[in-house]
């Protein structure tokens, strides 16, 4: 992090990957009715765009060995000690980010076009779509906390706006506004963090910051640490403000595919991994994030048995696979590199999953209840074959992408060796097997098994405009892992960052490591053929079942504690002081009003008696001064 | 060009405006309308050469004029400007024409001429200048006092149903506070005649004299209890949800947006370099009044079901802000204070003039009398969530500048407070979208559904606006902004944007004013720039 070098050639436009995008909204929203025809094309070219140059200033950026580039643009706050510089920063880290976040929305804006060819909001959807490539871009490029912290908020609006597409849908716009008020608590601890850092170092560039955070108290250090990892927790859907990430469903599916899993959602593990130099000094706040992501990639795993709505799966599947993520950056320099290799995978796989789910949707008159479903493989042959190497990816099946990624955090997990290494490691096993468990009972309820389709339905393979991205996305499920851990290693690239790979000593061969969580995939993969594949699947949900399934069900009732916790006494507080602010305050101040006016209804009873209210204010305001000019004489 | 007496044109144009067009017939309302546009465009452009005239490097106050006025009490009709009146200003200056346009029909339908509602608007702009651009203490004081009148008549006479009651509310509220407001004015000339041998009203003058620190403390509370009745800050603020609700559109924006900020203004103005010891003795005192009221109000502002009060009780929320940043004397907290008085004059300004397009349409300030209108209204919808978000301070609004300025500049002075203060924008994030779904969001229901489909729209486009939303037979009918509310909303919006993502020109503009003040008050960090 210590050297960078002036932005010159491409990088010096490396705001235009920003401003693309962020233009194509502004046109799409300005431009109204008369960029319906052409505004979703508008919208994919401008993203396009911004991929290709990613890509040339990637390619500049390895030229000169990876070292960062700096693109100062204008003064952004300058007053007192503070100076906010809007400015960039093009390095190995945010090049991957901003790769993935091109790349895989390219590919979902073409999705999108087929998508949402018939809705009559495709302009607008389109619009938002741009608005949260150029705010995420905004977040992973920025160079300092506040142009974080700008990026995370407009990701956030972008979210909301996109939740609540479809806003006439009563439970899509309280999905959008939950999650924005969700994300708004972590944005708390985020702002904090900041306020920490300016009072502490006077400045809030990650330059300026890491440069100097090891001058700070140790206790300091972790207080910012842990503030900004709540701040990722909201981002991120962590335990304990994960309970947004699966209402967010509501949204339109490429939403699902792009902001709420392959991206905005692993922002969290952006800030961790950027802020690497702060995390590295306090072991305390490294500690949470590991228990943060082990606790919350259990939870995930636990309600994603139990759903039946397909998206909610894949909801919660991300949820727990971010926790294999924070789990993998708790570890520290062990585990950075395997978190983001993580991430990237996860990006390719579980956008194409939820693709495929918004196909499957497509062909089934939006229904998401996976009981509906059935025996789809073969009428949806493309989707199917896609969506089950995704599928495949995700449970870790030996030498696709997520079997390489998956098994490198549990490896470093166990390097850990000691106990905690030992707990983390077999929680991230136990998490395998649950994951394998719940990706095959919703294969099995999808794809195979009797067809319990509603009457009429007649699912039919979507377009090439949509297949197309599905199967470049399966791709990506089969050689992505590959490619970023063995052929090119992602941990080379990363080096300008995170320093020199170490050559850990592995606790566990991992040979061994693999067989055990290939074998442990594999009873998952058992046991769901014995519950769901080998039986008939009811077309309702079975009501006598054993708690542990009511739980899961319930996601382990976290909207039930937030509501008893929060939003009930909230309601009630609420109420409290409207009373208390019209019969109490108001009261008070208008009896003593009215007490000087003579009368008790003076103020009630419009402008009667109100020149002897002035002349009495008079008189009052006459002695004060009396009084006042006393107490100077006196003083 | 500094020759040219800008500020007393200011004040003397809507002056003499107000007069003209409460002189013109009853039957020319549509004349009245124009000329009252038309001098508050004059007026903008004013603003606009007089900050041009301004040299923000420059001595501190500028485009000083002076005549004696009082002689005997060493009083001067005494005008100038430093950065902090001067943003304060051109706000005046962009929210009158807006005002007038927006309540262009607003006195219409009502029993008095609609002359006199522009005159006083007018009279109000006068005096709003006035009170920002007096340097003569005295004086200052008596555009304070002078504009509660037309304010009062605006509410009393064009304003809702209880009308009556919100604004003798709001005078008798504002008189107290005006009264012991003079008391401390009529003391400080005192002490200035006991050190100086001859009294003086001259603000310049008054900062460079030391008050002995009891004596201040005296002084402080009757300034500080005229501006906290006027910001308001909890618990001096009741008056203003009935004043904001009960006022016509216009004048609540006015209200609200620049009316109010002459209380936040003292403070940092008055308060601070007259009396610098008995502000640092009240700081913490008034950082309570502040953090408790950010909260206080943001929860009241959830639980109103008037659409006015609501927005009435967000700004109360606001102004804790303000006061949080003014009263932790640092230059970031202060400038970001400044700063956001601008920045939530523009928002509230939008979000009432949104808030009462909408209830042009509907007649009822209820929230739950509103649902699922963006569907038919896609423009209104997206200028109400515009100057929501802006409410809520969300980046790439111009309020969230001034609220990170005057959070992150006041944290390291006064951490617990900065930390309550912070959770506010959770709570900002509820009120505003609470609001927002219900009326916009969500299937169509309440006062906008209309049995018969076949009816025509009333005027203002909307093309769409006749495909059903529900069932056939009750289908959600509203026009979508017309060409005039647009014209409206417009400018604010691009304002909120443009502030929102390049604030420097008008932090480069408050910066010196706010680091003159602390250096008159001899604060820590005064100097450090």
């Amino acid at each position: 992090m210590s050297e960078t070098l002036p932005a010159d050639g491409l990088l010096g436009w490396s705001w235009l990957l920003i401003a693309l995008p962020l233009a194509g909204a502004a046109v799409l929203l300005l431009g109204g009715r008369r960029t319906d025809r052409w505004g979703h094309l508008l919208g994919t070219a401008t993203v396009g765009a911004a991929f290709l140059l990613a890509l040339l200033c990637t390619v500049q950026l390895a030229g000169q060995d990876g070292t960062p580039a700096d693109v100062e643009l204008f003064t952004f706050i300058a007053t007192g000690e503070l100076d906010v510089t809007a400015g960039l920063l093009f390095d190995p880290l945010s090049a991957v980010f901003v790769l993935l976040i091109t790349g895989v929305g390219s590919l979902i804006h073409v999705y999108s076009i087929g998508y949402m060819a018939h809705d009559p909001g495709r302009r607008r959807f389109f619009a938002y779509l741009n608005l949260f490539v150029a705010a995420m871009l905004l977040l992973v490029l920025g160079n300092s906390f506040v142009a974080l912290y700008v990026g995370w908020e407009g990701v956030g609006l972008a979210s909301y706006l996109l939740i609540a597409f479809w806003y006439t849908r009563p439970g899509a716009a309280t999905a959008a506004k939950k999650a924005f008020i969700m994300n708004r608590v972590g944005d708390v601890g985020l702002a904090l963090a900041i306020f920490i850092m300016f009072a502490q170092l006077g400045t809030t560039s990650y330059a300026g910051v890491f440069g100097s955070v090891g001058t700070l108290a140790g206790g300091t250090i972790t207080a910012i640490g842990l503030l900004l990892l709540l701040g990722a927790c909201g981002k991120s859907g962590q335990f304990p403000l994960q309970a947004w990430l699966p209402d967010a469903m509501e949204g339109p599916t490429p939403v699902s595919a792009l902001i709420h899993a392959a991206t905005m959602v692993t922002a969290g593990v952006y800030l961790i991994a950027r802020s690497a130099p702060i995390y590295d000094l306090t072991p305390t706040a490294r500690a949470v994030v590991l228990a943060v992501g082990a606790l919350t990639l259990l939870i995930g795993a636990i309600a994603g048995c139990a759903y039946d709505d397909i998206k909610k799966v894949l909801a919660y599947s991300t949820v727990s696979q971010i926790g294999y993520m924070f789990l993998a950056v708790g570890l520290g320099p062990a585990g950075y590199v395997a978190g983001l290799a993580h991430l990237l995978t996860h990006g390719f796989f579980k956008a194409g999953l939820f693709l495929g789910a918004g196909s499957v949707m497509h062909a089934m008159d939006d229904q998401v209840d996976m009981r509906r479903f059935g025996g789809l493989w073969n009428k949806l042959p493309v989707t199917f074959a896609t969506f089950g190497l995704g599928y495949l990816a995700l449970i870790g099946f030996p030498f696709l992408s997520g079997y390489y990624t998956k098994d490198a955090i549990i490896e470093a997990a166990f390097d850990r060796a000691d106990v905690w290494g030992w707990l983390l490691g077999g929680v991230a096993i136990l998490g395998a097997g649950l994951t394998a468990f719940y990706m095959t009972r919703l294969m099995l309820m999808t794809f195979f098994g009797r067809r319990r389709w509603t009457e009429g339905q007649h699912p039919h393979e979507a377009p090439a405009v949509m297949t197309v991205p599905m199967i470049l996305l399966a791709l990506g499920s089969i050689g992505a892992g590959f490619v970023l851990v063995v052929a090119t290693p992602l941990a080379d690239w990363l080096e300008p960052v995170f320093g020199p790979p170490e050559e850990a000593a592995h606790a566990i061969p991992p040979v061994v490591v693999a067989a055990i969580v290939t074998g442990v995939a594999a009873i998952g993969v058992l046991a769901a053929w014995l519950f769901v594949g080998r039986r008939e699947v009811p077309v309702t949900a079975p009501v006598r079942v054993s708690p542990v399934t009511r739980a899961a069900r319930h996601a382990l009732y976290a909207d039930a504690v937030n509501e008893s916790l929060f939003m009930r006494p909230g309601q009630w507080l609420t109420r409290a002081l409207v009373w208390v602010d019209n019969r109490g305050v108001d009261g008070a101040v208008n009896g003593l009003a009215a007490g000087l006016g003579g009368s008790s209804s003076r103020l009630g009873r419009a402008q009667t008696g109100f020149v002897r209210t002035y002349a009495l204010g008079m008189l009052g305001g006459a002695v004060v001064v009396a009084g006042a000019l006393l107490a100077v004489t006196a003083g | 060009m500094s020759d040219f007496p800008w500020l007393l044109a200011m004040i003397a144009v809507p002056a003499v405006g107000a007069a003209v067009v409460a002189a013109l017939p009853r039957e020319r309302a549509l004349l009245a309308k124009q000329v009252a546009l038309g001098v508050g465009l004059v007026v903008l452009l004013l603003a606009v050469l007089t900050t041009l005239a301004f040299d923000a490097g420059g001595p501190r106050f500028q485009l000083t004029t002076s005549v004696p006025w009082i002689p005997d009490f060493g009083s001067d009709f005494a005008l100038g400007v430093d950065g902090i009146a001067l943003v304060m200003v051109l706000l005046v200056g962009v929210l009158v024409p807006l005002v007038v346009a927006a309540s262009w029909h607003e006195a219409d339908a009502g029993p008095r001429p609609v002359r006199v509602f522009f005159a006083w608007l007018l009279l109000l702009e006068a005096m709003m200048v006035g009170v920002f651009v007096a340097t003569d203490v005295l004086l200052f004081y008596v555009f304070f006092e002078a504009m509660l009148v037309p304010m009062y008549f605006l509410i009393g006479s064009f304003g809702g149903p209880r009308r009556q009651y919100a604004a003798v509310k709001f005078f008798v509220y504002s008189l107290v506070g005006g009264l012991v407001m003079l008391a401390s004015v009529i003391g400080l000339y005192v002490v200035s005649a006991a050190v100086l041998g001859e009294g003086t009203f001259a603000f310049d003058t008054l900062t460079r004299i030391d008050i002995d620190p009891d004596v201040q403390r005296l002084l402080f509370l009757g300034f500080f209890i005229a501006f906290a009745i006027k910001a308001p800050l909890v618990p001096f603020h009741t008056w203003l949800p009935d004043s904001g609700a009960e006022a016509p559109v216009g004048g609540a924006v006015l209200l609200v947006g620049v009316l109010d900020k002459v209380g936040t203004f003292g403070f940092i103005r008055y308060c601070l370099p007259l009396f610098p010891d008995a502000s640092r003795f009240y700081a913490p005192f008034v950082l309570v009044l502040a953090v408790v009221g950010i909260l206080y109000a943001a929860l009241l502002a959830m639980g109103q079901s008037d659409m006015k009060r609501l927005v009435s009780y967000t700004s109360i929320s606001h102004f804790g802000f303000i006061a949080l940043g003014i009263f932790a004397f640092t230059i970031e907290a202060g400038t970001g204070a400044v700063l956001y008085m601008v920045n939530h004059g523009l928002a509230t300004g939008l979000l009432f003039l949104v808030v009462g397009m909408l209830i042009a349409r509907g007649g009822s300030r209820r929230i739950a009398d509103y649902g699922g209108v963006a569907a038919k209204a896609p423009l209104l919808a997206g200028a109400f969530l515009v100057a929501g978000l802006a409410s809520l301070a969300l980046p790439g609004t111009g309020s969230f500048v001034s609220e990170f300025l005057v959070l992150i500049g006041s944290f390291p002075e006064r951490p617990v407070f900065t930390v309550l203060a912070t959770l506010g924008i959770i709570l900002a994030a509820l009120y505003v979208l609470l609001m927002y779904q219900r009326t916009m969001h969500g299937p169509a229901r309440g006062v906008l559904l209309q049995e018969d489909p076949a009816e025509p729209l009333p005027e203002g486009g909307g093309a769409t606006a006749t495909a059903t939303l529900t069932t056939p037979r009750r289908t959600l009918r509203v026009a979508d902004l017309g060409r005039r509310e647009l014209t409206v909303v417009a400018p604010l919006v691009a304002l909120i944007l443009v502030l929102g993502v390049y604030p420097q020109p008008l932090i480069d503009l408050i910066e010196p004013a706010v680091v003159a003040t602390l250096d008159d008050m001899g604060a820590s960090g005064g100097t450090d720039r």
